[in-house]
């Protein structure tokens, strides 16, 4: 219709400069709670669920098992989850990576085990020092992860079926490192001494956990101020403070209430102290760098990506590499846990387990959107429902089926929202 | 106008396959002229523009940036020269918001970090002055309309201070007050000494804001004229073929005679 008009109107007359008024259209958020209130609701409409699902479903789980078990939200119990999780959890930040591109790797589970037996080997047959040998294993998974990124984006190999060959491949290399033994013991010290399950910040101190409470929430609210204030002298929107107090608050309390009920036994974890670490990390370099926007583009439009100049191929050799460097990462953490490297390492549900805690924490699987705290929330789930059946002494059958359910869930939730999402034209 | 044309194409062909998709194409730019390339439908002005902006390396032929022979074998070739390109299909991300495509592929930094600050100020400000108004400049791309989304992709184009903007059926998805805020936008490029090549089917945009109509067809030149003292009908000629070749032939011989 559009075009017709433009077409009828005589060449040589200019059309007449057209005073246009605001569109009715225009999204513009109110002020005040009503406006977030508003905001909000639109958000839920649309499909724009973020963490909302994740929470809610953690304080169901630990509702339920407080009920069955009141053991469940001791100390000890609360050390025990957040210790055992920051293992399987560096695999789900390296498939966060990986799922950003809506890609998958099914192969970090093996990787991982290959990574122990690797670094048994070095560290114990081979004599070389401890911390050496932690760089060369992730190196090793490094180079893993680039074989698997190179055969995905140069020759064109599904990523699907190439970390599926990796996964055999890299589980067979592992066993062959382990001939003979079966298993290798391995060295209480270097990384893996920090790793270990008596290893805690500043010595099972109870000013540790309160230090980091403190880091915390003072990076955040200082973060915050600080951008507030350069968007204010730039003339751009801007968070008000009240906003910023509220945020800080909400993760003082959470941070505060954590430190408390972990000094209530041994204190925090040194292996949740380097997950946290490294979350902090890989979030900077995923919102704040070039390296992590040029991720999210690739992940949103491969055509567009490659029309910005962006190195698609590039971009997905490194993306897989950071996966395998994470595996390799992982696979170190769930050594630390019992100082061997074994034929059953990353065998089992490992994998599962992995890519489960990065879409239960919200990182969508058809790609572009998500971040690596869900790494974080879906660890905390997943290791609830693990240790709460550990505690109730039920089989492993069930652990499988009920984890099974809460994977469907979340594939399902991400799904639905995706579905909401293009219906309200927002994806 | 300037002797030396900022962009020229000397005889590029390029084939895919058993298709032919340009033949010995020869095509001008100098700053500050708008150049209208129509054709009908597979006349290969897509091709010609990917040519231009390295998605599709030519086969054969020279192209050449402010009188020097190039080479444009990547997107990014293009972009170092000073080439941006508007493609019909807009090509931006979905997930990312306005600021975020407007700077893919040159994002500030400060302190090696995005300065998402800056750019959402210079993004105001650039959509400010180009009249285009968005709902935010932090809403994704999804939640955009067709024409909001076309202007976006402009806009877009202007971050990298080109010297020759490609914009690929720029109007084909708006109404008429967007529209006519494109052609506005052009004749805003042309006042600033850009080069345009405006790829249309659209006789009324043409006529409206070009100085030169290069006709495709069939992958090949089928006639330059300039948009002053040419009617509409002889160029609709040379776009289906009924063009009367005497008459090309004088144009061609006479704007040989001139040079």
């Amino acid at each position: 219709m559009s075009d017709k008009t433009t077409m009828r109107q005589p060449l040589d007359e200019v059309p007449p400069p057209a005073v246009a008024p605001l569109d009715p259209r225009l999204l513009v958020r109110e002020e005040g709670l009503k406006g977030y209130l508003t905001e909000f609701k639109r958000k839920l409409k649309g499909g724009e669920l973020g963490s909302l699902p994740v929470i809610l479903a953690l304080v169901i789980i630990w509702t339920i098992f407080q009920l069955k078990d009141s053991l469940f939200l001791s100390s000890a119990n609360m050390v025990n989850i957040c210790y055992f999780m920051a293992g399987t959890g560096m695999l789900a930040v390296g498939l966060v990576f990986v799922l950003l591109l809506g890609e998958i790797d099914l192969s970090v589970a093996s990787v991982s085990g290959l990574a122990a037996a690797v670094f048994a080997s070095l560290s114990v047959t081979h004599n070389i020092n401890a911390w050496v040998a932690v760089v060369l294993t992730v190196l090793t998974g490094i180079a893993i992860g680039a074989i698997h990124g190179f055969f995905f984006a140069k020759i064109g190999v599904p990523a699907f079926v190439v970390t599926l060959a990796g996964f055999l491949g890299w589980t067979g290399l592992m066993q062959w490192l382990l001939r003979g033994t079966g298993s290798l013991t391995i060295q209480d010290k270097g990384l893996l001494h920090v790793l270990g399950q008596r290893s805690f910040f500043m010595n099972q101190s109870i000013a540790g956990a309160y230090i980091l409470a403190t880091l915390g929430v003072g990076a955040l609210l200082v973060g915050s101020l600080i951008d507030q204030s350069r968007r204010r002298s730039a003339g751009v929107p801007f968070r008000p403070t009240g906003e910023i107090l509220v945020r800080t608050v909400a993760l003082a309390v959470v941070a505060y209430v954590a430190a408390y009920v972990l000094n209530k036994s041994a204190g925090v974890p040194n292996a949740l102290v380097i997950f946290l670490a490294t979350l902090v990390i890989c979030d900077f370099v995923l919102r704040r760098t070039t390296f992590g926007r040029k991720i999210f583009a690739v992940g949103g439009s491969i055509e567009a990506a490659r029309r910005a100049g962006i190195n698609v191929a590039m971009i997905r050799i490194v993306v897989f590499a950071i996966s395998g460097g994470f595996a390799a990462i992982g696979g170190l953490f769930l050594a630390g846990q019992t100082y061997t490297a074994t034929l059953q390492a990353g065998t089992g549900n490992l994998l599962m387990l992995a890519i489960a805690a990065a879409v239960i924490g919200g990182t969508s699987l058809f790609g572009g959107r998500g971040n690596v705290w869900s790494a974080l929330l879906g660890m905390l789930v997943i290791q609830s429902i693990q240790t709460g059946l550990d505690l109730l002494n039920m089989d492993q059958s069930i652990q499988y089926m009920i984890t099974g359910a809460v994977l469907l869930a979340a594939v399902v939730v991400d799904s639905v929202s995706r579905r909401t999402q293009r219906s309200s034209g927002r994806a | 106008m300037s002797a030396t044309p900022v962009l020229a194409l000397r005889g590029v062909s390029k084939r895919f396959g058993a298709v032919q998709a340009l033949t010995d194409v020869e095509l001008e730019v100098h700053a500050g002229e708008v150049v209208a390339l129509v054709g009908d439908n597979g006349a290969g002005k897509s091709t010609l523009v990917k040519t231009i902006a390295g998605v599709h390396p030519v086969d054969e032929g020279v192209i050449e940036w402010e009188g020097r022979p190039v080479h444009i074998n990547r997107p990014q070739d293009a972009q170092g020269l000073g080439i941006a390109t508007v493609y019909q299909d807009l090509a931006l991300c979905d997930n990312l918001d306005v600021v975020g495509n407007l700077y893919l592929g040159r994002e500030l930094l400060r302190y090696g970090s995005l300065d998402e600050v800056t750019m959402e100020k210079r993004s105001r400000e650039l959509l400010n002055t180009l009249s285009i108004r968005i709902p935010s400049v932090r809403i994704p791309i999804a939640s955009l309309s067709g024409g909001q989304r076309q202007v976006v992709a402009i806009a877009r184009a202007l971050i990298g201070e080109p010297k020759v903007v490609i914009l690929d059926e720029p109007t084909a998805a708006l109404g008429v007050e967007q529209t006519a805020q494109v052609l506005d936008l052009v004749e805003r490029l042309r006042e600033r000494r850009l080069g345009v090549i405006l790829i249309s089917h659209n006789m009324a945009d043409v006529t409206a804001v070009a100085d030169t109509v290069h006709v495709l067809r069939l992958g090949k030149n089928n006639g330059a004229f300039p948009v002053k003292g040419t009617t509409n009908e002889q160029i609709i000629a040379a776009i289906t073929g009924a063009t009367d070749n005497a008459v090309t032939r004088r144009l061609a011989r006479n704007a040989e005679a001139t040079q």
